[in-house]
């Protein structure tokens, strides 16, 4: 087996298109749950929020992919507001419970046939989704990376998605530290505390979610931009877990969490599933297929998870004094 | 009264204006005060089928300390989290500075300048000491969400917030803590912080619920010059408290309550001389005294038949 190319395929996912999108999606969950302390489990529904936006702005509608970012911030925002106006009042538990039904029935709304015209049905919208972004792409066009297998295309929208997170991760410090990011820290300590001393606290909660929803809306658009395809069934509550094991993985109210714990999810994620397929195609282990694969990694996933919460449970960068002061 | 003249020269002018104003004031339940700054009426709380708060009337005085005193589930928790917006009565209306605030929204009437703290303290535990206080400062701009991003736009005010807090800390004893944690506070301390961080909201009354439970001795005391300090300033104090040696020392007026009504009211040592009063304490924590079980038992029939 040919440990060069499995580790060059490991660190092209770990930083790669996919990596990405969960980044921006764990980015934005970090506002919503890791400062504010929002159980948002519909975050997926934010993400298809941006890539249908793509979709049906310039598949649909013929329009610009420029004015499709602005109609995906404007989606997620209404998205935000449609689930924390009745549920950010109520206990933590209610933005729970609707976000995660919410995302599903997006899901199941723009896949029904009564939409396909405009959402496209279950195949959803495949076409030049970002025709505008790589007609920009600066790069030559005979250029190809030595070591990475970034297609050109790709290593654009790497380029453009790394800056971007970067952007992000700058903002939401700024966001943070500030007497704003006091507040949603307060509220995600105790909610009452925060109203005691004067501080509408729906309406910060709401503007987590809103923020959080945007950023993640990014993903959805990076996604549409860089498959070119929007697919109903790609966005299942499943991806929303992965963007809380990520979250976890990395320290959630953690500045840097999110991107530590995307590169290392997908690092992970891709090492097993790249060293499993070598072993298997090589003959050195009998009894499982290439087809295996798949699903095996996401077990070891998981067991690397349930490790990870009885041996560093405050996360990669968390800390672990912070997690002591609960049990108090 | 020669006797009582002399007394209030000796007395700070806080004090000597609160015992100078409540001095006519009748010492019966729900009596009118000269400067009230809160004016409640029928206000009522039901649990079931117990009646937790059921006040006919009550009025606080302005620039005085006022005791809320009385047994064990009397509804002095219940009728603070009423009065400050935090539970919802089923009936009941009431005034802060001659406004009507019934029905408005607890953020709003701690900005309006009636800031409470709780029973079970709620120190922010993954903040610092120095975060909670500065979360207690109002007006702050750098909490608005658009000009966050630009400290130059807060970082004065921030600075200001933190001098004011830093002062606070240091009265209350917590100013080598600021960089730790609530959560690795003691329980007193915490009980500490919270009523720091309350008079950072800068209230005109502070509702105090049992301030110094699990506060040692020694730093009670000086927890008690505190209270009479945000008095000489000029803030109005309400507070909730079991020990009667603490009531007496520091409060100019004393509210009884039991089986959520107010069932006596007056000077310290007026009131705890007052036989229904003892009779309610002793009576409670007994728990045999007829009175109270057959008030409790008329609740109960009343809502058995409503
Ligand atoms: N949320 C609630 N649900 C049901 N009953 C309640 C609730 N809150 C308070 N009660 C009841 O109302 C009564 C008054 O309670 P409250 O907490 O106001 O008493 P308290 O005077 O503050 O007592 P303490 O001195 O022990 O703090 C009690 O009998 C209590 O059991
Ligand atoms: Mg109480």
């Amino acid at each position: 087996m040919d440990i060069g190319q499995v580790f060059t395929l490991t660190i092209t996912q770990a930083f790669g298109v996919t990596a990405l999108i969960y980044l921006f999606a764990a980015i934005g969950l970090n506002v919503q749950f890791g400062y504010t302390g929002l159980l948002n489990f519909g975050q997926v529904a934010f993400v298809a929020a941006g890539a249908y936006a793509v979709g049906v702005i310039v598949l649909t509608f013929d329009l610009s992919l420029w004015l499709s970012i602005i109609v995906a911030l404007i989606t997620s925002t209404l998205l935000a507001l449609l689930l924390g106006i009745p549920t950010l009042r109520l206990r933590a538990d209610y933005l729970a419970i609707v976000t995660i039904a919410a995302s599903e029935l997006l899901r199941l709304l723009v896949r029904s046939i009564a939409f396909k015209d405009v959402f496209g049905g279950a195949q959803g919208l495949n076409g030049k989704l970002g025709q505008e972004f790589h007609d920009l792409n600066p790069l030559p066009t005979d250029f190809t990376l030595p070591l990475l297998s970034w297609s050109r295309q790709d290593l654009w929208v790497v380029i453009v998605g790394w800056s971007l997170a970067l952007l992000f991760t700058l903002f939401v410090w700024g966001l943070v530290r500030s007497p704003w990011g006091r507040v949603v820290k307060g509220i995600r300590e105790d909610e009452d505390a925060v109203v005691s001393l004067g501080k509408n606290v729906f309406v910060y909660k709401l503007q987590a979610l809103i923020i959080g929803g945007g950023i993640a809306a990014f993903g959805g658009i990076l996604w549409a931009v860089a498959k070119q395809s929007v697919q109903p069934d790609t966005f299942q509550p499943d991806f929303t877990f992965f963007v809380f094991t990520i979250l976890l993985l990395g320290g959630a109210a953690r500045v840097f969490g999110p991107i530590v714990g995307t590169v290392i999810f997908w690092f992970l994620l891709a090492g097993f599933g790249e060293v499993l397929s070598s072993l298997i195609n090589n003959g050195y282990i009998a009894f499982l297929t290439p087809t295996d694969v798949g699903s095996i990694r996401f077990m070891l996933m998981g067991l690397g998870l349930m490790l990870l919460m009885i041996f560093r449970p405050q996360g990669i960068f968390g800390d672990r004094r912070e997690l002591a002061l609960d049990a108090r | 009264m020669p006797a009582n003249t002399e007394n209030t020269a000796k007395m700070t002018p806080g004090r000597a204006a609160a015992v100078e104003a409540l001095r006519d004031v009748a010492r019966v339940p729900g009596s009118p005060k000269p400067d009230p700054i809160l004016v409640a009426d029928q206000v009522s709380r039901q649990f079931g089928g117990l009646k937790a708060v059921d006040v006919t009337h009550v009025e606080i005085q302005r620039g005085a300390i006022t005791a809320l005193i009385g047994p064990n589930g009397a509804g002095k928790t219940t009728l603070f989290n009423l009065l400050t917006g935090f539970d919802n009565p089923d009936s009941g209306e009431w005034t802060f500075n001659k406004t009507p605030v019934a029905g408005k929204a607890p953020y709003r009437l701690a900005r309006m300048g009636m800031v409470r703290t709780f029973q079970l303290t709620k120190a922010l535990s993954r903040m610092t000491v120095m975060d909670n206080m500065l979360l207690g400062a109002s007006g702050q701009s750098g909490e608005r969400v658009f000009k966050a991003l630009l400290p130059f736009t807060w970082k004065a005010q921030e600075r200001a917030n933190t001098d004011r807090a830093m002062e606070l800390l240091g009265r209350f004893n917590l100013d080598a803590k600021i960089g730790d944690f609530a959560g690795s506070l003691s329980g007193g301390q915490r009980k500490l912080l919270e009523m720091a961080r309350a008079l950072m909201v800068g209230p005109e009354i502070v509702m105090l619920d049992e301030p110094m439970a699990g506060v040692n001795p020694a730093l009670t005391q000086s927890l008690l010059g505190h209270i009479k300090n945000i008095r000489e300033e000029g803030t109005t104090v309400l507070f909730v408290e079991h020990d009667m040696d603490m009531v007496h020392d520091i409060s100019d007026w004393v509210i009884v309550m039991a089986q959520g009504q107010i069932i006596a009211e007056g000077p310290p040592d007026a009131v705890m001389k007052d036989p229904q009063v003892i009779e309610a304490y002793l009576g409670s924590r007994h728990g045999s005294a007829l009175t109270a079980d057959g008030a409790s038992l008329t609740d109960d029939s009343q809502g058995g038949t409503t």
